[in-house]
Parts: C-alpha cells; structure tokens; sequence
C-alpha cells in the first residue's frame, strides 16, 4: 500500500512528472522566444504561474451553472493524467514490469484530460466555453481512432502482445521500431496526434486566445486553473514518453544513457514546438479532414507494411 | 506573506482593455511584447480571459458606455488584481477631459496602482512602469 502511494505521489508520479513536465514547459516557451528572436521567461517560470494561480489568486466559480462540475473537472482531469503517466513510467524506466493489458489502460486514460476540460466548460455556462467545448469534442473524435490505429500497428509490429514492458523489451532485442519504414511513417502520424492531443497550435482551436478566449478555460481562475496548467505539463511531458516508448527503445536511467534519454525527450518536444510555431491554426473542419483522411490513411498504410513485416 | 508577494510579482499576467482610445497606445502596449521590448522575459503574458488576469491595463479616454464596462471587468476579476492607467487619456482625460461624455479618468471609476503619462507613451515608459510596479 506505502508503496503504491509513493509510486502515484512522488515517483513516478506526481511530483517527478510535474516538475519534468514544469521543465519541459519552460523550454517550449524558451524555444518559442529563439524562433522568435526574443529571449524568453526565465527557467522557473512555470513554477511561479503554478504557485501564483494556486496561491494568491481567488477562485471564482459561476452563478449560471453547476459549481460542483465546475470545480470537480480539473481535479478528474489531473487524476486521468497522474495515473496514465504512472502506469507508462513504470514500464518505462524499469521500476516494475507493469501488468498485462496496460496499453490499453493508458490509451483510455490519455483521453480523460480533454474530456474533462469538455464537461468543465459545459458547467461554466459560458457561451465562449461551450464553443470551446464543442469543438474539443470534435478533435477527440478526429485523433482518437488515428491514436487506436497506430497502437494497434504498434501491437501487430511487437507480435501481437499488449503489455508496454514486452512492447519494450521487444525493442531492445530487435532494435527500435522507428528503424523501419512503417515505424517512421507511425512516428510522423503519432507526432500529429500528440500536437492535436496537447492542444498545440495547428490544432489549439479548442482553445483558440485570440478567437475565443482560451475557450474551455475561460471561466477558471485560481486554484482550478492552476490545476488544469498542472495537467498541462504533465501532458507535456506524458505524451512524448509514450511515444518514445513505443517507437525509441524507452527511456534508459543508468551511465551514459541518461544523457540520451534527456536528449530523445527533448528533441521530441522540440519538433513540436517547431510545428507549433510554424504553422497558423486551422479550422475544425480541415483539422477533422487531416486526421480522418490523410493520417488514418497513413496509419492503414503503416499497418499493412507491419503485415508485410518492413 | 513575501513569498506570495514575491510569486507574484515573478508572473503578472496582463489584460488589456482600450476604452474609447486613439489606437496608438493599444499599438505602443502591443510593442512592449514584440521581440524588440519582450516583457515575457519577466513573466508577462497578454491573456484572452478577465478571470486569468493580475494586471488590468486601460488606456483611452473612459466615456459613459465605457465606464460600465470597465467597472464590470474590474468586479469579475480575481483579486488580487493591480490596474495601469497608460496614456494621457487614460491617466487625467487629455484632450477629452471637457468633453460631454467622459465620465472621468480611469482612478476615478476603480483604484489605479501604476499611472504611464504619455501621449502615446513609449515602450521604454511602459517597461519603466512595469518596473516601478514591480519594485512596488
């Protein structure tokens, strides 16, 4: 029991994967200010937001609307990611071997965030909110079955198993995934879905700021949004790990490896920082069209390649 | 108590409201976050929604419609929330103090933290205030 709590409170879990993620959310703003030739917020700024949201601000909860669905969301959104990112980094850096079945566990789990900021805003009564909310619902529908089809491909190229730790330990005999044909076009397709996941910029119109004011998030203040900024880096740092999993041999913590695991999660979030800055935002409906066309398209293209074995 | 002082000092988030204003100091704030002036290097980010602001900015000359709005802006904010005033309009009227329809400048509707004169004020003024504001 003692155990389990310090796995799901302090590593792997919520202090471990918020301050990496606090981190990684730094350097995301730090690259965006390179590209654009600024100099960017100093190294704790996520920290001080976090402290300041969940400190000094007051909490406001709306008239119009139900204060109990309101306030609950972000905490189910956090737990969503909390225990997602824990069932992936025990696998992942070797603490346990995780159980049979967990892949699809996680799969589930990463969807909990988004859906939570969806009823959140429903609850706020906030038109702007509901906007939000609505197309939020639309790019779940859009991404998901493209995540399905590319863990799927990922279970077929790992002989039909469904566990993260055989998925990893498949890796280190026969080399990574990402050293075939099918696993590059997989990681590109699982690139797109992750941008579309953390809601990064061709794909942010959920929360569109200069549109529709942050959408979902337009009434939190305070303490809940705080938390849902919580839930923010922890994505961001979740999402990239499961990637690396599936597709770079995982992430190893012993010797020189360290140096390498730190460089595959940085440069993984550097490519999206890279779109996220490159390109302009795009409506709901060509955002749908990308994924249920062109990346479902590339995905069923990777899996029959996977069948063929290249 | 200085830890929450000093938290949050390090991450003032900015909303920006113009009230009836010529546009030069909505044009002079929004160079303050272009790469030549970067306030985000102390932790400034221009936010969409009221409810994730710490600092209010009001530029412009106020007028009766103005006046409602501003007020309902300052009453839906979290508090603690600190207000600039920027511009000669927004600090004592300017030109439009004799006019029919203002309702006065902005410390006469809601209490005013940092006053920046100036007709438009230049970004090195307002990053000075910004200083001053957070030497406070």
């Amino acid at each position: 029991m003692l155990k389990e709590l310090f796995y799901f409170l302090v590593y792997p879990g919520l202090l471990f994967v918020s301050v990496a993620g606090g981190l990684l959310s730094w350097f995301d703003r730090k690259v965006t200010a390179m590209v654009q030739f600024r100099k960017g917020p100093p190294l704790l700024q996520p920290f001080y937001d976090f402290l300041k949201l969940l400190l000094v601000k007051e909490t406001i909860l709306p008239i119009r609307g139900s204060k109990i669905t309101f306030i609950l969301a972000p905490v189910f959104g956090l737990f969503g990611a909390l225990i997602a990112s824990v069932f992936i980094f025990i696998p992942l850096l070797g603490i346990e071997t995780g159980f049979q079945g967990d892949l699809i566990v996680i799969f589930y789990l990463l969807a909990i965030p988004p859906l939570s900021y969806m009823i959140g805003a429903m609850a706020s009564g906030n038109p702007m909110a509901s906007v939000g909310a609505s197309r939020e619902m639309k790019l779940i529908l859009s991404y998901e079955l493209t995540f399905l089809l590319v863990i799927m491909a990922i279970v077929f190229k790992s002989g039909y198993t469904i566990s993260l730790n055989e998925i990893l330990e498949q890796q280190a005999q026969q080399g990574a995934f990402i050293g075939s044909i099918a696993g590059v076009i997989l990681f590109i397709v699982s690139i797109f879905v992750i941008q579309a996941k953390l809601g990064l910029v061709p794909f942010d119109m959920a929360e569109a700021e200069t549109e529709i004011n942050h959408g979902p998030f337009i009434e939190y203040s305070g303490t809940a949004y705080a938390i849902i900024k919580l839930t923010k880096y922890i994505m961001l740092f979740t999402l990239p790990a499961f990637v690396i999993a599936l597709f770079m041999k995982g992430l190893q913590w012993n010797g020189i490896q360290i140096l390498w695991s730190v460089l595959k999660i940085l440069g993984v979030v550097l490519l999206l920082t890279l779109i996220r800055n490159t390109n302009p935002r795009l409506k709901i409906n060509q955002a749908m069209r990308f994924f249920f066309i062109w990346m479902n398209l590339l995905a069923i293209v990777a899996i029959v390649l996977v069948i063929f074995g290249l | 108590m200085a830890f929450k002082d000093f938290i949050f000092k390090k991450s003032l988030w900015l909303f920006h409201f113009g009230g009836a204003s010529c546009n030069n100091c909505d044009i002079e704030i929004l160079d303050c976050l272009t790469p030549r002036y970067d306030v985000e290097r102390f932790g400034m980010i221009l936010v969409g929604s009221i409810r994730h602001a710490d600092v209010l900015l009001v530029n412009g000359s106020i007028n009766q419609k103005d006046k409602v709005r501003l007020l309902e802006l300052y009453n839906q904010a979290p508090k603690p929330i600190l207000v600039v005033a920027i511009g000669a309009c927004g600090c004592t009227g300017g030109i439009f103090a004799q006019g029919n329809t203002f309702a006065g400048p902005v410390d006469k509707i809601i209490p005013v933290d940092a006053y920046i004169p100036g007709c438009p004020p230049k970004p090195e003024a307002i990053l000075a205030g910004i200083v001053k504001l957070l030497n406070k």
